[in-house]
């Protein structure tokens, strides 16, 4: 670093400090979902839920979220659906 | 007993093909009997690098398919004395490498040289996880740049899952980290990820790191690979990398740069 650099850019980031800290934050990300992979049965479990939501409720695909968390010793099972505007209801 | 060393990068462009041929290059050079395979089925390149394009007639798949035998299709380097290229096929698609034909070729080349050298297509298809299969050792090939050294990882987490000594509960592949296409100079200024950097984000050991450098275009345009070109920083550095994969002890070079002049330290570069 120049001495004028000190008054040219004295409080704007590096870019490769960006960097680093972005690449930390997606790979630690990615490790935990490489390391805790989801079990088999999930995405049968999420087809079946949507038939039977969609008994009642015209409900879209991409509307229906299904996942497993690890928190400890315990595990949650999340099941997020989106319900649509009223006109579709049945 | 013979080692199988996958070079890969997950991303394409980062000099895969380059240090396959160099490392290859340099292990024969130290006196180790030495086959470089190339993997990229449909998309060989390792002959052009080698410069031995005009002498392929059988490959990697001919082999495997039983259309020729393994002494037909291995190319024996004119320089180098114990070192041969096992090239790719330009026609076939890459479904043709099967695990076991692949197994079989390689269980013969472990009879006859003491490194077999994979490099490996881009990406994480099949392709890839045959070259990577089964290794002993891998060479992780990254650019110090967001997306390289993050496709890296994933190179990292498929060798930890998806091989031969994975799945069969034995001692991990040993992995190796090399940095390509160092510039020193844009690291110090803040604009290029450190090799520090890089290694800690990947967290396996670093091999080495080669400089960005003229002499690797100028090589792989005339089919030398750039360690027989000893006056290049990048061929030093190669050279540098063979070395500490056989288990010396070399200082890290060409990872700063030359020492700033009272002037360029005042008004910057």
């Amino acid at each position: 670093m120049s001495f004028f650099d000190y008054f040219r850019s004295s409080h704007q980031r590096k870019t490769a400090d960006v960097a680093k800290e972005r690449l930390q934050i997606i790979v630690a990300h990615e490790r935990s979902k490489r390391n805790n992979p989801q079990p088999d049965y999930l995405p049968l479990l999420q087809k079946e839920l949507l038939e039977v939501v969609r008994k009642y409720v015209v409900v879209e695909d991409e509307h229906i979220k299904v996942h497993i968390e690890k928190d400890g010793d315990y595990e949650v099972l999340e099941v997020n659906i989106a319900l649509p505007e009223t006109e579709n209801r049945r | 007993m013979a080692k199988i060393v996958v070079i890969a990068s997950g991303k394409g462009g980062v000099g895969k093909t380059t240090t396959s041929a160099a490392v290859a290059t340099g292990l024969a050079m130290r006196g180790h009997k030495t086959v470089v395979i190339d993997f990229d089925i449909g998309l060989r390149n390792l002959d052009l690098i080698m410069g031995c394009e005009r002498r392929v007639v059988y490959d990697f798949v001919n082999v495997i398919n039983g259309e020729s035998n393994l002494n037909q299709a291995l190319i024996k380097d004119k320089r180098i004395e114990e070192l041969f290229i096992l090239p790719a096929s330009q026609t076939r698609d890459k479904e043709a490498l099967t695990q076991e034909g692949v197994e079989i070729v390689l269980t013969e080349l472990k009879q006859r040289f003491d490194f077999i050298v994979c490099d490996s297509p881009a990406g994480i298809e099949h392709g890839a996880i045959m070259a990577m299969y089964f290794a002993d050792e891998a060479i992780i090939v990254t650019n110090p740049e967001v997306s390289s050294v993050r496709d890296s990882d994933r190179i990292i987490g498929m060798l930890a899952s998806k091989t031969y000594r994975a799945e069969h509960n034995m001692t991990p592949i040993k992995e190796h980290l090399l940095i390509t296409r160092y510039a020193p100079k844009r690291v110090n200024s803040g604009e290029m990820l450190s090799a520090e950097d890089v290694q800690e984000i990947l967290a396996i050991p670093l091999l080495g790191v080669i400089p960005e450098s003229t002499s690797v275009l100028q090589a792989s345009n005339a089919g030398i690979p750039v360690t027989l070109d000893k006056e290049s920083d990048a061929g030093q550095a190669y050279l540098d990398v063979v070395a500490r994969f056989l288990g010396e002890n070399r200082p890290h070079r060409f990872m700063t740069s030359f020492k700033k002049n009272f002037l360029t330290r005042l008004f910057g570069n």
